[in-house]
């Protein structure tokens, strides 16, 4: 047993970092905000799929990367921490299925759960789109679509969408102890405050317990253990989010910080990723 | 990332498992929880028959993984805990070994593995709680030995006990952490007084001691003079590192116990219960997988355990104490205030985890300060 991130799986963590760095840091990202009307970045779209992203699972003699699982929850882990926009995961989800997916020519979506994210920028939409109505988002980078029921939710996407959950998480941790170490307040920085320290440990502890169940679940795939790690990556990225926020003080309440932004994603992906009812019941009926 | 064990782990685990499917069903009935006499029988018993049989040195031989093993198959098969074998194995042992001297190492250990003989911890007093370095437990020198006088408090064990881990103030005048050394105390010198501590779960867990000048020649002291509180931190980590790990396991049994009896008494059909046992099955599962997680760690890097160990015990023991409010709620109304019931009192008990071993207060000070490197605070509020 070597229950670690192997040195092709860090050298790949390192290198998905670096790209999105380079092509969506935070100047990207605000720009994407600030545009009159959402839209997938069709050349970044192009990028990750020239980067493999897309065909990261599919096998080589497809013209894939030809690797697991695993691999790819450290790739998405990374999309998520990035906050990067558009139906990654059903396209991921559609490669080697769907012509021009894996290639990221062409940008897919799929109704999951009550929501059909990215409707209308989509190239493909997957399943039965025919009832969905625009609703108006909170998250101002994922135009959704209400459906009247649920849309099934495929294992692999709950795995990711706790991916993404799990890296947005580890994010918010990050800004929120900078904040912390920076900001003074009468006349110390905060994070010498014992109730700021506090917030910050326990995002801590939330990121590292669903680390722990994300990446076994991509080891195992097993529908239970891919049930905990929904249900703790919800919960490292939501509250993180929030506890981010609250150690930002007012400044978090305002529309320039980025905070709102994962609290509002992590949002969507909580719902995309399957309910967290039906996971509850899925761990209970294993018991 | 591998979550597979070696054939050899694996035959590890086969032969381990065969061998307490034969001895369990042999064992004597567990003695109550108030029989000290009893308790330290069976214990050092079951400490013996692992002795025995080869396992005895498992929790510090072993490469981690095999521990990790050791500690799941017994726990799953309803295996005696270490007991009274606690702070030996786990505390006094531990330490020892890795700061003892030859001779220390050889009076000591080979007891304490064979369950010959009983180790309690005299660290916390009763105004140094938390704030352990304020202990004001003095030990001058006479010639060869210490002298000692002072009073410890949340020793358990004390009363069968052979041997003390005892922290000691030795220069008054240095700085708090610096100044304290420490010892080996036998139990049976003249000057100790041990008084039983009755908790808030009715048992008598834990002691109070009383040291009215105690000699211990110097020879039992571990490590160099005035270098104990650094010795300490050695303990610590061992305490936060890995002393927990079994209980997730027992955690995970005790889950299932309680969705069968929710089932057999038709609580199960209320869905907020039946889903609160499944989000708790998320978390123990986890934290099961964060165990595996550090053990690899650990194993790679061939390290004492780190404050990985704060992260760990700060999640589990709110997670345990949320276990037994559900607990209650399986039980219902009268059930739930029954103290024959075995999980009434383990509710109980289970108040004390988020204060034992560290306060989670203290654990988040720990967490942000060197794992997070967040700023000391400045004055008070340590």
């Amino acid at each position: 047993m070597h229950f670690q991130l192997t040195e092709e799986q860090r050298a790949l963590r390192e290198g998905t970092r670096e790209l999105l760095a380079g092509r969506f840091g935070r100047d990207a990202l605000r720009a994407a905000v600030d545009a009159d009307t959402p839209a997938v970045d069709r050349g970044l779209w192009r990028e990750l799929g020239e980067a493999g992203l897309f065909s990261l699972c599919l096998p080589e003699s497809e013209g894939g990367v030809g690797l697991g699982l695993p691999d790819a929850v450290v790739v998405f882990e990374e999309v998520g921490r990035a906050l990067v926009p558009g139906p990654l995961v059903a396209t991921f989800l559609a490669a080697g299925e769907v012509p021009g997916a894996a290639a990221g020519e062409a940008v897919v979506t799929t109704p999951y759960g009550s929501l059909l994210p990215w409707r209308d920028d989509a190239n493909v939409v997957r399943g039965d789109a025919s009832r969905a109505r625009p609703i108006a988002s909170a998250d101002p980078l994922t135009p959704l679509h209400a459906l009247p029921g649920p849309a099934p939710v495929p294992l692999e996407a709950t795995l990711l969408y706790a991916a993404e959950q799990l890296g947005s998480a580890g994010r918010t941790l990050d800004m929120a102890v900078q904040h912390a170490r920076e900001r003074e307040q009468f006349g110390s920085p905060i994070g010498s405050f014992q109730a700021v320290k506090h917030l910050c440990a326990e995002m801590l502890v939330r990121v590292e317990v669903a680390r722990a169940a994300v990446y076994a679940a991509a080891v195992t795939a097993d529908p239970v253990e891919v049930a905990a790690a929904e249900l703790l990556a919800d919960e490292a990225a939501v509250q993180g989010a929030r506890d981010c926020l609250q150690v930002h003080g007012g400044m978090g309440f305002t529309w320039e910080a980025d905070v709102h932004l994962h609290l509002k994603r992590a949002w969507v992906r909580a719902e995309l990723g399957g309910s967290a009812r039906d996971a509850e019941e899925t761990l209970a009926a294993a018991l | 990332m591998d979550l597979t064990y070696t054939d050899e782990e694996e035959g590890f685990r086969a032969r381990l498992r065969e061998w307490l499917g034969g001895v369990l069903p042999t064992l004597p009935p567990k003695p109550s929880p108030d029989d000290w006499p009893g308790r330290r029988a069976y214990d050092m018993g079951w400490q013996r028959r692992l002795y025995d049989a080869g396992y005895g040195e498992v929790h510090w031989d072993a490469s981690p993984t095999k521990r990790l093993i050791f500690l799941e198959e017994t726990e799953k098969a309803g295996a005696p805990y270490v007991g009274a074998n606690f702070v030996g194995l786990l505390h006094a042992g531990p330490t020892i070994a890795a700061e003892g001297s030859p001779g220390q190492r050889d009076r000591w250990l080979a007891p304490i593995l064979r369950g010959d003989e009983v180790w309690c911890q005299g660290f916390s007093e009763p105004d140094a709680g938390s704030d352990l370095a304020a202990l004001r437990t003095k030990a001058r020198r006479e010639g060869d030995e210490y002298v000692i006088s002072g009073s410890k408090i949340w020793t358990s064990h004390a009363e069968v006990a052979d041997w003390c881990e005892l922290l000691v103030r030795t220069d008054p005048s240095a700085p708090k952490h610096r100044g304290i050394s420490w010892l080996a105390m036998p139990m049976d010198a003249p000057g100790i007084t041990v008084r039983p501590l009755r908790t808030l779960a009715g048992s008598t867990e834990f002691a109070e001691m009383f040291l009215d000048d105690v000699r211990v020649p110097v020879g039992n002291r571990v490590g160099e003079e005035n270098d104990g509180w650094r010795v300490t931190m050695v303990t610590l980590s061992f305490e936060r590192g890995t002393a927990f790990v079994g209980e997730v396991v027992a955690c995970r049994r005790v889950l299932g116990e309680l969705a069968a009896h929710a089932k057999k008494t038709g609580r199960w059909d209320d869905a907020v219960l039946r889903r609160e046992l499944g989000l708790l099955s998320a978390e123990f599962g986890a934290l099961w997988r964060l165990t595996q997680w550090n053990v690899s760690e650990a194993q790679a890097t061939g390290g004492v355990p780190g404050v990985g160990g704060s992260v760990f015990k700060l999640r589990y023991s709110h997670a345990r104490q949320r276990l037994y409010e559900a607990a209650a709620r399986v039980l219902g109304g009268a059930g739930a205030l029954d103290t024959d019931q075995e999980w009434t009192l383990d509710r109980l008990s289970s108040l004390s985890y988020t204060i034992a071993a560290g306060t989670s207060q203290i654990q988040r000070n720990i967490v942000a300060e060197r794992i997070l490197g967040l700023p000391r605070s400045s004055k008070g509020g340590r």
